[in-house]
């Protein structure tokens, strides 16, 4: 069953290996993974699509929990959340069934970014199965190439984010140690 | 206050801050700056044999004080020889620091000489990691380390750091506070939770305490005994979790599990309460999941919320620091128990009853003869010696199976051995790390044949540091367990088990400049072992056993804990109560 997940991470390096390690270690195929800057340019907002089975959902997003980086994981599945999809299309169309490819795209709400003599290129987003109707309709006009964006999901609700505070280091109120004498002095 | 020093006296200046006074390593090119400021530097070194040996001191250490173990090696295979330890740490939830050089930050992804992608590799081996990029982040990142290996559940943190931030000349700040704001350190336990599991355990006719390693990570013991002796109840500890309640305690059972004793299993099995503290329902405790503890509610106490529900699931879940959860939860229990103490106490007694019953019908009893040297022998007559106070360690497999049934710990960070990972070669290692942090302690190194011989280059450390370790060797000729299985399960064709030419143990620690014998007679066990004891140094005792030993009882894989084979003449039997 597919689960969606959405994270807010660290913009750190590594961070993406921890999230996608966890889920390959645990043997979980990821459908799709999007990944972009939040407003705030320290942080990043994941949309994750993962097939697992609906019994282990909780321990993914434990699983995820425990990973430093993560500051907020949701599972979307079942909650309040928009989720759409973009996918950017060249469609070879001859010039008789030109009109035909434009009208269909009018009918999924596609936008033509690209035209030339081989035909164009489209731009849709949607809902993923809304989505692959619209690739088999434009297969059948023709050759097509489809590059998909993967699943990028809202939560509805605002949830509060939880962060730790700082903590002290140990020996921070007596910073007095000092090596370079040869003796400890902690 | 700040001073221009270089990465290398950083990081040493931050190992001190956290009280780091010994580390185990291995030097190579690129930790070479790093090694030249150790020259004057008064922290201690440990120079062992093999990287990964660096990293199973680190827990021996670690798993004996319960401070973080400190472990270093050099880039490339320096790095990658680290990773079993690492991943050890990792499975039984032990705090280490690794650190180790990487070549220069221009070089790395050249394929250089020495290179490897530790920070890559170690992703999965480690509870965090990190590549230190330049020498500013580098105080940040050590004490992030220390504190993230030490807090919530305990485990391994790797730090990569490039030879060239240890040569960079930089001012030294110290870091004084640590904001990892990701980082989620549950510890408190839910009051109202609590409350409720009081209540639970006093409305249970057959409750059954399972303590784990847990209960050792947070120093626990205490609050674990209270609340044994409050409820009266049998307890368990499992591979791990041995010691957090002492073997001598009259509710102490034994360990459950694939070779737990006749009454854990059939205790886990019949209990209606299981108070689950610091564990995580192994496979190896709760053989086939299904069939396990049938007619048990669980409440179960763990810091890390992703052990709740994992495996089993809890009827009351309490996430927090089994301490903290346990001096509060028994505070309730004494203030409930006038009112609801008497209410199943017939109830209790009666399971008092059976669980003694059933430890009388199936007493774990060594095996002892006059003609050979049966292994449950040796480890009683260890057991003797030791009197529940020596520092043991074991690698995996047969030993260590019948080490933990038969060897006594009446308290926490005496038993040490390889649980979750099962890594041969850790018992003489993680030996050396216990005798540093605790030189006035008697400490037993015992491993198979098999298991010595994968760490056998750790002789030279021991002998070099003096260290008095009894390194004992349970001498079967064969990869015990392996063979065990392949009798039972594979029709008794034994492949690659054999261990043929095992050196003269005499000889072999002479050529070390230190005492070694081997034996085989039953009459000569005890004085064998005496002497070793007496022996100032070290010792190594190879103890020829009957080769064809079995461990018992024992829950064939993917069986139900209930259906142990008890013994080489018993069928497997099905619990019938």
């Amino acid at each position: 069953m597919l689960q969606v997940i959405s994270l807010l991470v660290e913009n750190k390096p590594g961070a993406l290996m921890r999230i996608t390690g966890l889920l390959s270690a645990r043997a979980y195929n990821i459908e799709s993974l999007t990944v972009a800057r939040t407003t705030d340019p320290e942080l990043s907002r994941m949309t994750i699509v993962v097939d697992v089975e609906p019994h282990l959902r909780k321990q993914v997003i434990k699983q995820m929990n425990r990973l430093i980086n993560v500051l907020q994981v949701a599972d979307l599945t079942d909650s309040p959340s928009v989720a759409r999809e973009l996918i950017l299309m060249r469609v070879r169309a001859p010039m008789e069934s030109r009109p035909a490819v434009l009208k269909e795209a009018e009918i999924f709400g596609a936008r033509v970014i690209d035209s030339s003599l081989e035909g164009f290129a489209l731009e849709a987003t949607g809902d993923s199965e809304k989505l692959d109707e619209f690739i088999d309709v434009m297969r059948s006009y023709g050759e097509i190439e489809v590059t998909r964006s993967g699943t990028v999901a809202v939560m509805m609700e605002a949830r509060r984010l939880r962060l730790s505070s700082p903590v002290p280091t140990k020996n921070a109120t007596n910073p007095q140690t000092t090596i370079d004498n040869g003796v400890l002095n902690a | 206050m700040s001073n221009l020093m270089s990465g290398s006296k950083i990081l040493l200046e931050c190992l001190v801050r956290e009280g780091v006074d010994c580390m185990f390593g291995y030097p190579g090119g690129v930790t070479l700056p790093f090694y030249d400021a150790m020259y004057d530097h008064p922290l201690r070194h440990v120079l062992v044999r093999h990287e990964e040996n660096a990293c199973f001191a680190a827990e021996g250490y670690a798993r004996s004080t319960g401070k973080v173990g400190v472990c270093c090696a050099t880039s490339g295979p320096g790095a990658t020889n680290l990773t079993t330890g690492l991943v050890d740490a990792m499975m039984d939830s032990i705090p280490i620091v690794a650190l180790t050089g990487q070549v220069s930050t221009k070089l790395i992804g050249s394929d250089a000489f020495q290179e490897a992608d530790t920070f890559g590799i170690t992703r999965s081996c480690t509870k965090h990691n990190y590549l230190v990029k330049t020498l500013n982040d580098l105080p940040q990142i050590i004490h992030e380390a220390f504190y993230i290996a030490s807090t919530g559940r305990p485990g391994p943190v790797l730090v990569d750091v490039p030879k060239d931030v240890f040569q960079a000349q930089g001012h030294y700040a110290p870091v004084n506070a640590i904001h990892l704001p990701g980082y989620k350190v549950h510890t408190d336990g839910h009051a109202g939770q609590i409350r409720r599991a009081a209540h639970m355990m006093w409305e249970a006719k057959r409750p059954f305490i399972y303590a784990g390693g847990g209960v050792i990570a947070s120093e626990a013991s205490l609050e674990l005994t209270q609340l044994v002796e409050t409820l009266d109840a049998p307890a368990v500890c499992t591979l791990m979790g041995l010691g957090a309640l002492s073997s001598e305690h009259p509710n102490f059972i034994s360990m459950p599990g694939m070779h737990g004793s006749y009454a854990a299993n059939m205790g886990m099995t019949h209990t209606d309460l299981i108070i689950a503290l610091g564990v995580r329902f192994d496979d190896r405790v709760t053989g086939r999941l299904a069939a396990f503890a049938p007619h048990a509610k669980v409440i179960h106490v763990d810091i890390d919320p992703a052990e709740i529900g994992k495996n089993r699931a809890a009827d009351l879940p309490i996430v927090g620091d089994v301490k903290r959860v346990l001096s509060k939860l028994n505070k309730i229990l004494l203030e409930l128990a006038p009112a609801h103490a008497p209410i199943h106490a017939d109830s209790r007694k009666a399971w008092w009853n059976q669980v003694r019953e059933w430890k009388e019908e199936h007493p774990l009893t060594p095996e002892i003869s006059t003609s050979e040297i049966k292994p449950q022998h040796l480890m009683r007559e260890i057991d003797r010696i030791s009197g529940g106070k020596a520092v043991v360690t074991a690698d995996v497999g047969q030993h260590q199976m019948w080490a933990a049934q038969f060897i006594r710990f009446n308290s926490p960070r005496l038993w040490i051995n390889s649980g979750g990972l099962g890594a041969m070669g850790f018992g003489l290692p993680s030996a050396i790390g216990a005798q540093f942090a605790n030189p006035d302690k008697l400490v037993f190194s015992i491993s198979g044949d098999g298991g010595f011989q994968m760490s056998l280059p750790e002789l030279a450390t021991i002998a070099s540091y003096g260290l008095p370790i009894k390194i004992i060797v349970m001498n079967n000729g064969y990869l015990g367990m392996v063979r065990q299985w392949q009798e039972l399960f594979y029709n008794n064709r034994l492949n690659a088990v054999t261990l043929d030419c095992f050196p003269d143990a005499e000889k072999l620690a002479g050529a070390y400049g230190f005492k070694g014998r081997t034996i085989e007679s039953p009459a000569d066990l005890t004085p064998a072992l005496q002497e070793a004891v007496k022996e100032p140094g070290p010792y190594l005792l190879n103890v020829k056993v009957t080769p064809f030993e079995n461990v018992f009882p024992m829950v064939p894989a993917g069986g139900a804990i209930n259906e142990m084979v008890l013994g080489e003449s018993t069928q497997p039997m099905a619990a019938a109560k």
